[in-house]
């Protein structure tokens, strides 16, 4: 059977994880790892150790900003960031609950937006987030401004060719 | 010189200042702008988070479409150009996945043209000495610190900046327009527009951190070409450490005393226009 350290390494498809020497730059620069359960050596730390759960539970997969601080200062090329990819698609593809759930459904909201015009709508593309997530509250004194000042499209755009789009969503579907 | 152009959904919604002074600034400067037909959402991050392959053929499908124009595509919001970058790097990388994406997207990609940033594009084909002769206005008082944020630099064999730990093309060119450009060390840091909805305080505290070092550097304003930068420093700092931000565009059509260069920054929401009074540039 494939190890946890093997199936990330083939999704990763570049340099395998093994080569990470724990110099901890990566965790160094991350914007982010003051905010993460796991700092992001330590998710290369706890894949090599097979702790396939955890890793794919953490919070620390969502609240990576993709910055790719990491990869850029890795001195051994380990694409941390694509790495984080690679956990999150697994994540999504088991079925777990993503444990900083409205990251996810804000990316879902973005998506949908896609699909639905071609193009993203921020208006309609907010108003679905906040019904997926609950969190109506957030943001209700920028909208109108934004809206005043014509910031927010009321028409959603398209792309003529829907079709195309939406055939690009159909089939890179997971399996 | 004619190119593709990529505006993506940003540029025709929150951040259609970028758009229009873009738009203003390359008819000034004889940069001939052809909108690629019937264009498609890149994905941004929301695709490569949860689906690879969607991820490149998103892309994918725009870098096809520009290819039938056969001319450079030039990509102003910095978050498409990366993932345009990013599509074209996997791409040309890897046999398999291209097949696949080809599949996918119903066409041939061929990587034939180049995909281009508007820093790129007006510091080395235009050159700061042409903006400079250029400039009707120079922009006196404005005391800028330049912010590259991520999303153009990084990865750096993807992206094909330069100096990308120390950038340095927009600050000439501000330099050029006579902004007063103030050196700090938080280029190239992030601002945390991915997670600015979905996980806001993170975001307000790594906002903080860059209005402050801004301050401190001595500037009184931020200059950027990213729509997700721009619209997270203005919504996300604390009120107090609140100041305006520009996408650099709008600072080079005002210098140069552009037609309509001064509506873009009616639409703020960090109004600029106190600052630019109080400097007697509007």
């Amino acid at each position: 059977m494939e190890t946890f350290l093997e199936e990330v390494n083939k999704k990763i498809h570049g340099v395998p994880l093994q080569a990470c020497y724990h110099c901890r730059k990566c965790t160094a620069g991350c914007p982010a790892a003051p905010y993460m359960e796991y700092n992001p050596n330590k998710v290369i730390k706890m894949i090599q150790n097979g702790q396939k759960d955890k890793v794919l539970s953490s919070s620390t997969i969502w609240v990576c900003l993709s910055c790719e601080t990491c990869i850029t200062r890795c001195p051994n090329q380990v694409d941390i960031a694509r790495m984080m990819d690679v956990l999150r698609q697994m994540a999504i593809e088991e079925g777990r609950a993503a444990k900083e759930a409205n990251v996810l459904k804000f990316h879902e909201a973005f998506l949908s937006s896609i699909k639905f015009g071609g193009r993203v709508h921020e208006m309609l593309m907010t108003i679905h987030y906040k019904l997926k997530s609950g969190d109506f509250m957030s943001d209700v004194d920028i909208a109108p401004s934004m809206f005043f000042k014509g910031k927010l499209a009321l028409l959603p755009p398209r792309t003529r060719d829907l079709k195309s789009v939406r055939n690009i969503f159909e089939k890179t579907k997971s399996k | 010189m004619k190119v593709s152009y990529y505006p993506g959904c940003s540029l025709h919604g929150m951040a259609k200042e970028y758009d229009q002074s873009m738009k203003a600034v390359s008819r000034a400067l004889n940069i001939e702008l052809k909108e690629i037909d019937d264009w498609s959402c890149c994905g941004a991050s929301a695709a490569h988070n949860t689906n690879f392959d969607l991820s490149i053929a998103l892309p994918a499908r725009n870098l096809i479409a520009a290819e039938k124009d056969a001319m450079d595509v030039m990509v102003p919001c910095a978050a498409c150009f990366n993932r345009f970058k990013t599509a074209e790097h996997h791409l040309k990388a890897d046999k398999d996945l291209k097949a696949r994406i080809e599949g996918v997207v119903g066409a041939r990609y061929s990587g034939g043209i180049s995909i281009r940033n508007p820093i790129d594009v007006i510091y080395n084909e235009i050159g700061v000495d042409a903006l400079a002769a250029k400039t009707v206005k120079p922009l006196a008082g404005l005391k800028p610190v330049s912010y590259y944020g991520c999303l153009l630099l990084r990865p750096p064999e993807v992206c094909q900046f330069e100096n990308y730990e120390n950038p340095f093309m927009l600050d000439k060119i501000m330099g050029a327009v006579g902004a007063d450009v103030k050196n700090w060390s938080y280029k190239t840091d992030c601002c945390g527009g991915s997670l600015s909805v979905s996980k806001t305080p993170i975001v307000v505290a790594m906002c903080d951190k860059l209005m402050g070092a801004a301050r401190e550097a001595g500037a009184n304003c931020v200059v950027t070409a990213c729509p997700m930068c721009l619209a997270n420093l203005e919504m996300r700092p604390s009120p107090q450490m609140k100041m305006p931000v520009f996408y650099f565009t709008e600072l080079i059509s005002l210098a140069l005393g552009l037609p309509g260069s001064q509506e873009t920054f009616k639409t703020h929401l960090t109004d600029p226009q106190p600052l630019l009074s109080q400097l007697r540039l509007v």
